[in-house]
């Protein structure tokens, strides 16, 4: 186990390290910098610009120096803690960052729990109830969570909130709260908002989930070993938890690594909509604005976060399944 | 039943039991002959059994059946709206849905619109328009209307239908310039639809031939390839879609942009088909016909793409409608962001752009209309996906 652990672990790196240059290079793509950006917008505005400031700018942030060493200088920094410095705030990225790193992963944490909570018992019961009004009802109404576009679904939830509860439900917390440090209050309306973005940005993963869990189980239950567990008169309910669903249960868990991306990438949309506290809409305003060190972090961020899930899920799933750490999904 | 009646039946101790010998002809190999049934389902190709097992998911045929008709009205999308999709009409700015009547004081009559009467509400500043019953603007049909460039080309002005001459026909009403939404929602289709199309062309050509050379030749290419595959898989595509659409630059022609969009969704898609065409191929590379194939000196081109790729291109094909949808969905949410396509032109993404605060939502919710056509779209491709994947393996 130990030796799969590790070994899964060093394939991370160089994951980390490939995304690190994907994100560096697609950072680097746009034909002009946020200093070109920054000069145009102060002349379209009949200012002029500080040259020499932007002079020593360009030099401080090594516009000067070749791109490999530019990479080497943010990447290096990145591993350090230090994130860059963004343009556009005047400030280090980190002390931008931090707060809502922080509630983004909650945000999808709370989500991947919402998706287990809601898809495992109603895959079970599709399944074990197959073509039944039950299965056909509940399939389409995870298929219509996966066809609505999430900020539309944000902004009807918005709309419905506000005229039948009478709250106003964006952002994630009331905004005297944010960039205070953690209380019992902000813990509180925290909670209190949290739930809107997580089922809507749930809606998605879920409906996917039930259809994974239920063809998957479904599969399992034809399989002989159970016609025979039940021919031998091992009881219905027995028949079905004890083996089919510890199987379905594998891949449950392999499944995270499939929709943790999308659920990152949902709560991004979802954030910019409901005004959310999490990285989605700085990283928007940042990627705007060529704000390039910021967006950059930000990106490398949410990379990070996905690939830390995945490997957790295949962890927990070397533990659930000796096959898979044995074998180690070798390529032939 | 009682023992006396079978008593009855039963033959006198010592007489001969009665039996029936029948006297047609016997065919010792009835047990192994076929009847008609049976010999059309042995001597079926693959794609007609295919047909068969398709045809049996009823959901999948009707969503077919949808697609089909989208995909068929999208080439004379000119001729099916009764205005251009940037047609502005001034006096009606963000006008309701107009209903379509075939009663006037209860006689039926041709279907018409009432004409719309607009007042400006002093107190809150909102544009209120009721029905002026007074008037009536029958509805014109394979009539002319608006002049248009039949894909750009050809002049025309035949529409199915027109509005009266004086009068108007916004059947799901108009936006904040006055265009009428249906109009616009059908232009839009044309450029949401073929979207998804394209960009799985990309993804589907990317990934077959990226992952039937890894599969085929395994070793370090393959090793290289399923890194690449797990690191933009590992990535959230939204931001990463954000940033590369991002880089495009303001001053490109929209159907630049719309190629650069299309490109964007594409190459971020075929990780998964590459994944399922290696591992297919990883099992097939060893089967005996390759090895012919090797030892008759076919290259490795050939064994790959004329041998190997089609045994199983119905499963790809299947996979493929399934991730059509999240294209489309891909381009709405970049649209909506105000990255993806821009104005003028019209996709059903820009027009949920519009859509974007709480007020649409409140005072005008027939500006969220698009997004019907786009839950239609997806959930008709996740059923067709569904069907195809189903009927994708008939012999099992």
């Amino acid at each position: 186990m130990l030796r799969y652990i590790v070994r899964r672990v060093l394939i991370m790196i160089p994951t980390l390290v490939i995304t690190s240059m994907l994100i560096f290079t697609v950072m680097l793509l746009p034909p002009s910098d946020y200093f070109e950006t920054y000069v145009a917008e102060m002349q379209a505005q009949g200012e002029r610009a500080d040259m020499s400031r932007i002079e020593f700018l360009r030099k401080e942030y090594g516009f000067d120096r070749p791109v490999v060493e530019r990479y080497f200088l943010w990447i290096s920094g990145f591993v350090r803690g230090d994130f860059g410095y963004s343009f556009e705030y005047e400030m280090p990225v980190r002390d931008i960052v931090g707060e809502r790193l922080a509630l983004t992963m909650l945000v999808s944490f709370c989500t991947i729990i919402m998706t287990w909570i809601v898809a495992f018992p109603i895959g079970i019961y599709s399944a074990t109830r197959q073509y039944s009004w039950g299965d056909y009802g509940l399939t389409f109404l995870g298929l219509i969570g996966i066809a609505i576009p999430h900020f539309l679904l944000a902004l009807l939830f918005m709309y419905f909130a506000n005229v039948w509860f009478g709250t106003s439900i964006g952002g994630l917390m009331d905004p005297v709260y944010f960039n205070q440090p953690m209380s019992w209050d902000k813990a509180k309306s925290i909670l209190e908002h949290l739930w809107i973005p997580v089922l809507i940005i749930g809606a998605g993963g879920t409906g996917k989930m039930i259809r994974r869990i239920r063809a998957n189980l479904l599969d399992e239950l034809q399989k002989q070993y159970v016609v025979t567990a039940k021919a031998k008169g091992l009881s219905p309910r027995k028949a079905l938890l004890k083996y089919p669903l510890r199987m379905s249960l594998n891949f449950f868990i392999s499944d995270i690594g499939d929709i943790l991306p999308a659920i990152v990438s949902g709560a991004e949309l979802t954030a910019v909509v409901l005004s959310l506290q999490t990285t989605g809409p700085l990283l928007l305003r940042a990627l705007q604005s060529q704000d390039m060190y910021l967006a950059g972090s930000f990106l490398m961020f949410l990379a990070c976060l996905t690939v830390v899930g995945v490997l957790i899920s295949d962890i927990a799933l070397g533990f659930l399944d000796p096959r898979i750490r044995l074998s180690g999904g070798s390529v032939k | 039943m009682t023992t006396g009646s079978i008593k009855d039946r039963l033959p006198a101790p010592g007489g001969p039991l009665p039996h029936l010998v029948s006297t047609a002809p016997f065919n010792p190999q009835s047990a192994e002959d076929l009847t008609e049934a049976q010999r059309n389902l042995y001597l079926a190709s693959q794609w007609r059994l295919m047909w068969w097992k398709f045809k049996r998911h009823r959901l999948a045929v009707a969503s077919g059946a949808i697609l089909i008709v989208l995909y068929a009205a999208i080439a004379i999308v000119e001729f099916l709206a009764p205005y251009n999709d940037q047609t502005i009409n001034i006096d009606f700015i963000r006008a309701p849905p107009q209903s379509v009547h075939i009663f006037h004081e209860g006689r039926l009559t041709a279907p018409f619109v009432y004409g719309l009467s607009y007042k400006l509400n002093m107190d809150d500043l909102k544009r209120e328009y009721t029905d002026d019953t007074s008037k009536r603007y029958p509805i014109r049909f394979f009539c002319r209307g608006d002049s248009y460039r039949f894909w750009g080309l050809i002049e025309g002005d035949l529409h199915l239908v027109c509005p009266a001459h004086d009068g108007t026909l916004f059947l799901l009403g108009t936006d904040r310039l006055g265009r009428d939404m249906l109009s616009r929602m059908i232009y839009g289709g044309r450029i949401s639809l073929t979207i998804g199309l394209i960009g799985i062309s990309i993804s589907f050509v990317l990934g077959i031939i990226i992952g039937g050379l890894a599969g085929y030749y395994g070793g370090k290419f393959d090793m290289i390839t399923q890194r690449a595959i797990e690191v933009i898989q590992s990535l959230p595509h939204i931001p990463l879609w954000l940033a590369l659409s991002s880089i495009m630059p303001p001053n490109w022609s929209p159907l630049l942009v719309y190629f650069g969009i299309t490109l964007i969704l594409g190459l971020m898609d075929w990780t998964g088909l590459a994944r399922a065409v290696r591992s297919k191929l990883l099992s097939l590379r060893e089967d005996d016909y390759v090895t012919a194939a090797q030892l008759m000196g076919a290259s490795t081109g050939r064994i790959v793409f004329r041998h190997l790729v089609p045994g199983f291109m119905s499963h790809l094909i299947a996979s493929a409608t399934i991730t059509i949808p999240s294209m489309i969905l891909g381009e709405t949410a970049l649209s909506f962001l105000g990255l993806g396509l821009r104005p003028p032109i019209t996709s059903w993404g820009v027009m949920l752009n519009e859509a974007q605060n709480i007020n649409v939502v409140a005072l005008y919710p027939w500006l969220m209309l698009p997004v019907v056509p786009v839950i239609i779209v997806i959930l008709a491709f996740n059923f067709l996906g569904d069907g195809l994947r189903d009927a994708a393996d008939p012999y099992h």
